[in-house]
C-alpha cells in the first residue's frame, strides 16, 4: 500500500484548480481540512464550510442540489468525513441530481485528530462503493493529468458524480472561514434565492 | 380508525412544503405514501434519520422547505447532526411517530421510545407529543407556522395510540 505522504498531488492545489472560474458553483466542505482548503482559494457567499455534523456534507450537498436543480453543486469533503456518512452516497444515487458532485480529497488520514490512517489507507475504495450504490460517473484521480481529465467532468458532466482524489498528507497552516453558522447560512441563502433570504 | 394522515398531508402542502426526508415506519406509511404520490413533492429515502438534518438544511439554502419523518426509535441517530440545525438556526420540522410507548409488542423499542421526547428536548428541539387524532394535524400546522417563520426545531410526536399496533402475527 502506498504512504500518503508521498502522493504528488497538493490539497490546496486541487482545490484551488476545482473552484478555479467558479461562477455560481455553490461549494459545501466538510468538517476541517477542506472547509479551510475551500477558504484558502478565497471566501466566497456560495460557499457552505462546515465545523461540525461529520458525515453530512453529502447530504447538504444534496438538499441544495435538489432545490436548485439549475444549479451546479460541489460537495468537497475529506476521506474520514465521507467514510462516516457513507449511505448518504445511497441517498444520493435514488435522487440522481445531474447538478450534483461530490469528491473527497482523499490523504487517507484523520488530519484534525493526529493524522491517524483512514480506512481508506486500507484499501478501502470510496468510488467503488459510490458505482456499487449508483452513483453514475466514479472515478479516482492520483496524478495531474488524471485531475486535468476529471476537472470537467466535474464541474460539468451530469451526475451524481463522485471522485476520489489522492492527495499528500500534509499538515498545513489553518485558513479559517467564519464559525457563525447563522452567517453562513444567510449569505448563502441571500446569493442563492437573491433578496428574499 | 379514522387517520390523522391525509390533514397532515394537505397541511404540509398547504404551508408550502416541498422536500419530504423520510425513514420509514408503519404509522407513517400512509403519509410517506401520500407524498410520494404527489407531483410537487420531493420524497427523499434516507438511510439514516441523520441524514434529514442535512439534506433540509440545504435544502432551506436552495430556498424549499421540507419535513422529516421518522419514528422515535431514530431519535438517537439524530443527536450530533441536530447540532448543524441548531449552530446555523435552520428551521426544522419533524414529524415523529412513536414506539415503545403503547401496546408496543417489541420490548428492544422500548429504550428509545420512553426517552425519546426527552433526548429530543435536550438535544434543542422543542417536541410536543400529541395523542388525540385530531389533533395532530393542527399542530403540524402550528409547528409548521413557527418552524418556518422563526427558525424554529420543532418535532410533533405522534403517540402510539393513534398508529396500527404490530402484533407479529400473535
Amino acid at each position: 500500500m502506498a504512504d500518503s505522504d508521498t502522493y504528488p498531488l497538493d490539497r490546496r492545489d486541487v482545490a484551488q484548480a476545482l473552484l478555479e472560474g467558479r461562477d455560481g458553483l455553490v461549494v459545501v466542505a466538510g468538517l476541517g481540512a477542506c472547509a479551510w482548503d475551500i477558504t484558502a482559494v478565497g471566501d466566497h457567499d456560495l460557499n457552505f464550510p462546515l465545523w461540525g455534523a461529520m458525515g453530512g456534507a453529502a447530504s447538504v450537498g444534496l438538499g441544495i442540489a435538489l432545490a436548485q436543480p439549475d444549479r451546479r453543486v460541489l460537495v468537497l469533503t475529506g476521506d474520514g468525513e465521507m467514510l462516516m456518512g457513507l449511505g448518504s452516497l445511497a441517498t444520493i444515487a435514488l435522487q440522481k441530481p445531474e447538478n450534483l458532485a461530490v469528491v473527497v480529497l482523499d490523504n487517507e488520514r484523520y488530519g484534525e485528530t493526529g493524522m491517524q490512517q483512514t480506512h481508506t489507507a486500507f484499501g478501502v475504495d470510496l468510488p467503488a462503493a459510490a458505482a456499487a450504490v449508483g452513483i453514475l460517473v466514479t472515478g479516482t484521480v492520483r496524478d495531474q493529468g488524471e485531475l486535468d481529465t476529471a476537472l470537467p467532468v466535474i464541474r460539468e458532466t451530469p451526475g451524481p458524480v463522485f471522485y476520489s482524489i489522492k492527495v499528500k498528507a500534509e499538515e498545513l497552516a489553518f485558513v479559517l472561514p467564519s464559525n457563525d453558522g447563522v452567517v453562513l447560512k444567510e449569505r448563502m441563502r441571500k446569493a442563492m434565492l437573491g433578496g428574499t433570504g | 380508525m379514522s387517520d390523522w394522515s391525509e390533514g397532515v398531508f394537505e397541511t404540509l402542502i398547504s404551508t408550502g412544503v416541498r422536500q419530504a426526508a423520510y425513514v420509514p415506519d408503519m404509522g407513517l406509511k400512509k403519509l410517506i405514501d401520500l407524498c410520494i404520490a404527489h407531483d410537487a413533492m420531493t420524497t427523499i429515502a434516507l438511510t439514516t434519520e441523520e441524514e434529514g438534518m442535512g439534506v433540509l438544511g440545504g435544502a432551506w439554502m436552495g430556498g424549499d422547505r421540507g419535513v422529516l419523518l421518522m419514528q422515535s426509535s431514530g431519535v438517537g441517530n439524530c443527536i450530533n447532526m441536530l447540532s448543524l440545525t441548531r449552530s446555523c438556526k435552520f428551521p426544522l420540522l419533524m414529524i415523529i411517530t412513536m414506539r415503545g410507548q403503547y401496546k408496543e409488542f417489541n420490548s428492544w423499542q422500548m429504550p428509545m421510545g420512553q426517552n425519546a421526547q426527552e433526548i429530543l428536548e435536550l438535544a434543542g428541539v422543542n417536541a410536543r407529543m400529541i395523542d388525540e387524532m385530531d389533533a395532530v394535524a393542527p399542530a403540524v400546522a402550528d409547528a409548521a407556522e413557527e418552524v418556518f417563520t422563526d427558525n424554529a426545531c420543532i418535532a410533533v410526536m405522534v403517540h402510539q395510540k393513534l398508529m396500527p399496533v404490530k402484533t407479529f402475527g400473535k
